[in-house]
């Protein structure tokens, strides 16, 4: 590792940078959103941003989910590349008409004729003890539409280089950013660095076990490997980074080695990604499985208010171990 | 699913302004004609996909403009060839206005891969990338914050374009009109607002869905300009759409244009009008506004009968010819099922001029 090469910073940083190095590079990006000017960001990401490029790249918008996620669609169509952020993804279920109604859809519905390279980000996830209407993690959900590509930066890597490869896109990309991870701090090559937002990768590896995650994810899931590991469990973590389309490629290949899959997820369990995932590694790969797949997602409960129930909702690192300890075949 | 590259940066998005000509108040002989062709166009359009509809060569929901036309006529006229449109599920009749052939109209009826959107869209989402048809949405209001999006674009790109946006009275009780209003005022943007007020919603009359029935009020709300018209006077239309757009272009404003009209047929071709009485469709068919700007053109000497007859049968040649080319059509290859999900290919498309 040169570490010479490399720079600290946090995720709330590396998405800033990253749309700074956008509007920087090419003027038809611009940035619309609640109180991304002058309040600097609802989680601090554009701070300075509106100083930086004035109120014509960096827009202030009113309360107005579906106007100016709709408006950002227009733009889009026109000829701009907007980068539109819903504060939460609890209110881009106000929005949810356009992305799902519109920009999903555009481009089939008119024959390839219109596409929509418009980039949506918003923060999503719970455990702040903001109760059940500021905590979902519906980022599954719209995985589940075709026509949407749906990004999960987990590490200060991700959050700052799959943003320009989203505005390159000539498709509608949404990506989600986890809230806790905004003051999560990482390592970032100096130059930044290319990533692409199409595969998955394996940010631990292991023979024992695959744990396949996303987002917030990744981080409970390395603590849990860390747990297994001084009892003598390898897992293997793949960070899926983008859960549509889905990397199946990395998913069996990881499962296909160690021959055990759990997956966790924050999101809920039923009909979820968490679902989806369990059922393709089922398909492919029954045969090769030593035990059945496991799941270990958020509860399903609207997210409660008081501390230590929202924490039992949410998927723990040490959850994980346990559920892992328990598959068959494996002794710790 | 390729990978696609957006190629160099674009450092200036395009400072080039188009100039655009005011448009003229004062149509003579020819245009009106023309005026009057345009609507007759839609009418016998209209009357070909329904009766296409009760022989099966159409299905799905149909959604005919037949006594609306005066509208789509006077305001697209007006338009320029680079202003955007976007438009709802009751759409023929402003996509043939603003250019797209009636072929390619009447074969996405059919579901042809000849069609428009090559038989993915149908009746309701007819789209056009030459003409500038941002296609029709059937989703109520959701086509008002595109058009918003479309002007700041146009405004950012410092052209000189409008995007039109045409809406029934039913998507004034949405949230999107609202919101789209309040955007389009609040940035001053190059918005036309057109409301086609036919009076009802479905079956929904327009003033038990609304406690303000004065649109023009609602617009002023938001600070935006606006008038109502005779949506069955093409010619008052033309004139209300002319002082709109030179308005829009001039001041770099968004109007508000509510036109008073109505349907003929029922709401779709699943809709057995429980909600109206016959005596009130007939009192508004003496409105028609193919015949009655027929005879006024007729009084002013402009047109003989023999005149109004080529018109027609020149409009039914076309008509004939859009039905066979449609018949002719090929099917969309089941292989190209997932075509058009994502891009696949690099895309110029969206590259600003
Ligand atoms: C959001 C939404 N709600 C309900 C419907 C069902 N629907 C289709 S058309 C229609 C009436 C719309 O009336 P209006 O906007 O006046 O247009 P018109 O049909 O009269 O041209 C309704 C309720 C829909 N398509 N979208
Ligand atoms: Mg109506």
């Amino acid at each position: 590792m040169k570490e010479l090469k490399q720079q600290k910073m946090t995720y709330r940083q590396a998405v800033r940078e990253a749309m700074r190095e956008a509007m920087i590079k090419d003027d038809r990006v611009f940035l619309m959103g609640e109180d991304v000017g002058l309040y600097g960001g609802c989680f601090n990401v554009s701070e300075g941003m509106l100083e930086e490029f004035g109120s014509e790249r960096v827009i202030d918008t009113p309360l107005s989910e579906s106007g100016f996620t709709g408006a950002g669609i227009g733009a889009a169509m026109g000829g701009m590349r907007p980068i539109v952020e819903i504060m939460t993804v609890n209110f881009s279920l106000l929005a949810s008409d356009q992305i799902i109604n519109t920009a999903a859809i555009q481009l089939y519905m008119s024959g390839g004729q219109f596409n929509v390279p418009l980039v949506i980000r918003m923060a999503t996830g719970g455990g702040k003890q903001l109760a059940a209407q500021h905590s979902r993690s519906l980022e599954g959900w719209y995985a589940h539409i075709p026509g949407l590509k749906v990004l999960t930066p987990a590490t200060v890597e991700d959050a700052r280089g799959m943003l320009w490869p989203a505005l390159e896109d000539p498709d509608p990309v949404l990506i989600f950013e986890n809230t806790t991870l905004y003051n999560y701090e990482g390592y970032m090559p100096d130059n930044g660095s290319i990533v692409d937002i199409s595969t998955a990768k394996v940010r631990r590896n292991g023979a024992d076990v695959s744990i396949i995650t996303y987002g917030i994810g990744l981080h409970k899931s390395l603590e849990a490997a860390g747990i297994l590991a001084e009892e003598g469990i390898e897992a293997e973590v793949v960070d899926l980074r983008v859960l549509r389309p889905l990397d199946n490629e990395t998913i069996f290949k990881s499962v296909s080695k160690t021959h055990r899959a759990v997956i966790v997820d924050e999101g809920w369990r039923s009909g979820g990604i968490s679902a989806e995932l369990s059922s393709r590694i089922t398909e492919k790969l029954f045969y090769e499985l030593d035990c059945p797949v496991e799941r270990v997602c958020g509860a399903e409960v609207p997210a409660p208010y008081a501390r230590h129930l929202e924490q039992a909702s949410l998927p723990q690192p040490e959850k994980i171990a346990e559920t892992i300890k328990q598959m068959g075949g494996l002794h710790g | 699913m390729g990978n696609y590259r957006m190629g160099t940066p674009k450092k200036t998005a395009s400072k080039k302004t188009t100039e655009k000509k005011a448009v003229s108040a004062k149509p003579g002989k020819s245009e009106k004609i023309h005026l009057l062709t345009q609507m007759i166009r839609i009418r016998q359009m209209e009357e070909k996909t329904y009766e296409m509809y009760t022989k099966e060569k159409i299905r799905g929901f149909l959604h005919l403009y037949d006594g609306e036309e005066a509208v789509a006529v006077g305001i697209i006229e007006n338009l320029d060839k680079e202003d955007g449109i976007v438009s709802t599920y009751r759409e023929h009749g402003h996509a043939l206005i603003a250019g797209m052939s009636m072929n390619s109209i009447m074969a996405e009826l059919y579901g042809k891969a000849e069609g428009c959107s090559g038989g993915r869209g149908g009746s309701m989402h007819l789209y056009d990338k030459k003409t500038n048809f941002f296609g029709g949405s059937a989703i109520v209001a959701n086509g008002l914050p595109m058009a918003v999006g479309l002007a700041m674009a146009y405004k950012m790109q410092n052209r000189n374009s409008i995007s039109c946006c045409f809406f029934g009275d039913g998507a004034v009780d949405e949230g999107e009109f609202h919101e789209s209003m309040n955007l389009a005022s609040l940035w001053n943007l190059p918005v036309l607002f057109v409301c086609e007020n036919n009076f009802y919603s479905m079956g929904m009359p327009f003033e038990l869905a609304q406690a303000e029935t004065d649109l023009v009020k609602k617009a002023n709300a938001y600070k935006i300009e606006g008038a109502a018209v005779d949506g069955m006077d093409v010619m008052a239309v033309y004139d209300a759409s002319v002082k709109a757009i030179n308005y829009i272009r001039e001041q770099k404003k968004p109007w508000f244009l509510e036109c008073q009209t109505y349907r003929f047929r029922a709401h779709s071709m699943f809709d057995p009008e429980r909600y109206r009485e016959k005596d009130e469709v007939k009192e508004w068919k003496k409105r028609d506004p193919i015949t009655t700007f027929t005879s006024r053109l007729q009084e002013e000497g402009l047109l003989d009968e023999d005149e109004l007859n080529e018109i027609k049968k020149r409009v039914a040649e076309e008509v004939e010819e859009s039905v066979e080319f449609s018949e002719k059509g090929t099917d969309e290859p089941i292989e190209n099922l997932t075509r058009f999900v994502y891009s696949d290919e690099p895309k110029t498309l969206n590259k600003s001029k």
